[in-house]
């Protein structure tokens, strides 16, 4: 049992691992993965610490809808995400700053907390670019007692 | 049986393929006159870039990068611009509906070089930082244009007050 065939050994487990952190890179960046939910905002549909389980299938081929729950990128603050639900969609009159209307332009969605009162949303910070939505919600999958579909399927 | 090793190795090497592309960088040609002279000067040259995705996974971007970003228009398509104002800055615009804008909290302003050619935040204003996609290193083909990009902001373009 030589150095020579540690060191093999040791090569043939890292290219292992290697496969399998880049097929576990491309499972969570293309297809879904689990995200934990934290803040007041989506009560009650959702409460701090949900697990839920998302899909990122549905935002890359553009076919969102009014209603969903999606997960995006912070506006303000690009390593943090939110969770909101997408009340307009581009063309859609929607109600933001100070009541006043405006139309969602072409490329962006209007998102809402369902917890209207304590939300910090797009009437705050106004429409978020699609560009910036990275995975739909489909269910909750903790709490066990409160598993759950979110969204149409 | 060649079938079921060609398969074997597909299923190994896409995702590795793809993790490298995600996480390191990729080629990219650059189509458009927004950018000249440093991409593309004449009409004849498409200029190919590598992009770095590993340069911007923190976001720290500099003032006077090109950078290439998700256009806010139309999600499917990503734009190559120079970055020329970070947060807090206030920039003197071109055409863009108010005179001077701050730039916001976790925005950029991102123009073209090819002033009067170019669909730039002149146009649709600050962008998010969540849109930025990869910043242009260097322009890997044809080999009569190998050269690094560098990072400088056009002097009439610089903003006009800056916070550090």
């Amino acid at each position: 049992m030589g150095f020579a065939k540690i060191f093999a050994k040791t090569i043939g487990f890292a290219g292992y691992a290697l496969q399998y952190a880049c097929f576990t890179h491309c499972t969570f960046e293309y297809v879904g993965d689990f995200v934990m939910c934290s803040g007041p905002s989506m009560e009650p549909t959702l409460e701090t610490n949900n697990i839920l389980f998302t899909e990122h299938i549905t935002p890359r081929m553009q076919r969102l809808r009014r209603g969903d729950i999606i997960i995006a990128r912070c506006p303000t603050n690009p390593k943090q995400n939110i969770c909101k639900r997408i009340t307009g969609l581009p063309g859609d009159k929607v109600r933001g700053h100070f009541r006043r209307s405006q139309y969602v332009p072409r490329g962006h969605v209007w998102l809402e907390g369902d917890n209207s009162g304590n939300s910090s949303d797009s009437r705050v910070y106004g429409p978020v670019p699609q560009g910036l939505i990275r995975s739909r919600v489909v269910c909750r999958v903790w709490p066990l007692d409160k598993i759950s579909t979110l969204s149409q399927i | 049986m060649w079938l079921r090793s060609f398969l074997r190795s597909m299923l190994l090497g896409v995702p590795i393929g793809v993790t490298f592309l995600d996480t390191v960088g990729y080629v990219a040609r650059v189509e458009g006159i927004s950018m000249q002279p440093v991409l593309n000067p004449e009409s004849k040259n498409t200029d190919y870039v590598f992009l770095s995705r590993w340069s911007v996974k923190d976001y720290n971007i500099k003032r006077g990068d090109i950078i290439s970003l998700v256009s806010p228009k139309d999600p499917n398509q990503k734009i190559i611009k120079r970055v020329v104002a970070l947060e807090g800055d206030i920039v003197s615009t071109l055409g863009y509906k108010n005179q001077f804008v701050r730039v916001p909290e976790g925005h950029i302003w991102v123009e073209g070089d090819h002033t009067g050619h170019t669909l730039d935040s002149n146009t649709f204003g600050p962008i998010s930082l969540g849109l930025v996609n990869a910043r242009a290193v260097c322009i890997v083909w044809p080999p009569e244009r190998w050269q690094a990009l560098v990072a400088k902001v056009p002097e009439h373009r610089m903003p006009v007050s800056s916070q550090i």
